[in-house]
């Protein structure tokens, strides 16, 4: 008795194997820290250079305002036709990697390894991609930003799927109703909300990623960021910056204030 | 007389865990059977096994003739179509409208399933009908508003009347009353047993107030441990004979020794 009843000691030591990722994890970061060369002289100077280009980009340059406008519409289009398309193909791929509604094992692990290599695959690499395969311009964008929907929306929608009450299909099973009509009964609208959630959480993804997208080439604003960039044109790269601030905290709002009244 | 359900020594075992250990029994079509037996001895596991939810180990179930054990995807579908099942937790589905939820109960029954179910999509004759299941069940002036918006009676109601809409021979109800209160489990314990005799559909119902079952049922079967303990017609129960069902070793999970201390 007195053996199972002795207070638990203060301080356990910690396995073999935390120790290792600890020294491992410090090793990693001190060398680092040498490797990137920081020293004071290097922060000084980049301070200087900041308030150099601060100097140069007050006040903004909006003189192009038309084109900035123009690359600005295409770079929304690329965010919402990809986002479209995105969420549109996650939702098959969804149910099929999702243990309930997946046909069998071979499926689920097919559709999950698609899912997560478009995840793992950053934007701007899928973009670096589909710019050499389809060429500069917005079709790059587009096909970049609908795989990275895929990475993100697809899990998001799978999980959800995961989650569902059993009682419902179960409920719809024992009509006698086929696997379908089972899905889209009760699975899907049960899901809904929490899709339309993830979507939107999308769009404001993509719209972050399509303003950088033009920078490999692949159409929208970022490639007039890039010309400005490159011309030393700080005070009409200003203006690009702002007018990117403005468009994605508008999107955002308003995309939270949609995703508050549904949930 | 022709059987609606026909168990023959079914055997369900989850793991090393027996849970079904031989049941047998017969329902005529027509009757009305109570089910009776402590929690954890084995019922709702049997219920499921009537829909083909479970798989056998052993022994055979026969739905009006049918066996469940050897039909494909295709013939399963057909025998759950004609059985009925009301669940203890409704099971509706939480985002659709009372009516929508109705209509879906015919999906079995369409080759198209869900397409011929659909608010928008249904013929004329699937609306008017799940309007008149809604009606029959007392819930017509309740047919757009979301399970959320209901008492738990009142969503009951409204899983019986997406029994209705299926047009079953069979009904299973698996403690179709336990999350109800006395009065609304009372009310709906009349509406469900007023259909079923109306229809004259065979049903197997689970309950655990034995004054309720003997009001309602033809029959009463008392299973124990995974076994059949009772079975006899309601004018030959002994009331005392019930409450054994709930003494001693009813668990199929119970150890022998848990018993004798």
């Amino acid at each position: 008795m007195s053996e199972s009843s002795r207070i638990p000691p203060r301080f356990r030591a910690p396995s073999a194997l935390a120790w290792v990722l600890v020294v491992g994890f410090a090793a990693f970061f001190i060398q680092g820290l040498i490797a990137s060369e920081i020293s004071l002289d290097r922060l000084v100077r980049g301070a200087s250079n900041l308030v150099r280009f601060i100097g140069q980009a007050v006040p903004p340059d909006f003189s192009r305002a038309p084109n900035i406008a123009d690359a600005m519409l295409e770079t929304l289009n690329i965010a919402i036709v990809g986002v479209t398309f995105g969420c549109l193909f996650s939702i098959p791929l969804a149910l099929l990697s999702a243990r309930n509604t997946a046909p069998n094992a071979v499926v689920r692990v097919l559709a999950r390894f698609v899912i997560s290599v478009s995840r793992t695959i950053p934007d701007l690499i899928w973009a670096l991609i589909f710019v050499v395969t389809v060429g500069l311009g917005p079709l790059a964008g587009i096909l970049a930003i609908i795989m990275d929907t895929i990475g993100f929306a697809a899990r998001f929608y799978s999980e959800r799927f995961e989650e569902v009450q059993k009682g419902p299909s179960e409920a719809l099973t024992s009509t006698g109703a086929g696997r379908l009509s089972v899905i889209f009964g009760a699975i899907l609208p049960e899901s809904f909300a929490s899709m339309t959630a993830t979507s939107l959480f999308s769009v404001e993804k993509a719209i972050r990623s399509a303003v950088t997208l033009g920078l490999v080439g692949a159409g929208g604003i970022g490639v007039e960021l890039s010309t400005a960039m490159r011309l030393f044109r700080y005070d009409q790269a200003a203006a690009i910056i702002l007018v990117i601030l403005v468009v994605v905290i508008v999107f955002e709002q308003i995309s939270s204030s949609i995703r508050k009244r549904i949930i | 007389m022709s059987s609606a359900i026909t168990c023959e020594d079914v055997r369900v075992s989850y793991g090393d865990l027996q849970v079904l250990r031989g049941v047998s029994f017969d329902i005529p079509a027509g009757q009305g059977v109570v089910l009776l037996g402590a929690n954890g001895c084995g019922k709702s596991t049997l219920m499921r096994s009537l829909n083909g939810l479970e798989k056998l180990q052993s022994g055979r179930i026969r739905i009006h003739g049918d066996s469940l054990a050897d039909a494909s995807r295709v013939d399963l579908r057909r025998i759950r179509r004609c059985m009925g099942y009301v669940f203890q937790q409704f099971n509706l589905v939480p985002q659709l409208s009372a009516f929508q939820n109705v209509l879906l109960g015919a999906m079995g029954r369409h080759r198209l399933g869900l397409l011929s179910c659909l608010g928008l999509t249904a013929s004329t004759e699937e609306r008017a009908r799940a309007m008149a299941c809604l009606e029959r069940v007392g819930m017509a002036d309740r047919a757009q508003h979301r399970p959320s918006q209901l008492s738990g009676g009142q969503q009951q109601r409204v899983a019986i009347a997406r029994m209705l809409m299926q047009a079953p021979k069979v009904v299973i109800a698996d403690e179709p009353i336990a999350s109800l209160d006395p009065k609304a489990g009372r009310e709906v314990l009349d509406l469900l047993w007023r259909i079923v005799r109306e229809e004259g559909l065979s049903m197997l119902c689970t309950l655990h107030q034995l004054d309720l079952a003997r009001e309602y049922a033809d029959r009463i079967i008392g299973m124990k441990a995974g076994r059949v303990e009772i079975d006899a017609a309601i004018a030959d129960i002994d009331p005392l004979h019930l409450n054994t069902l709930y003494v001693g070793m009813t668990r199929v999970d119970a150890q022998p020794q848990e018993d004798a201390a």
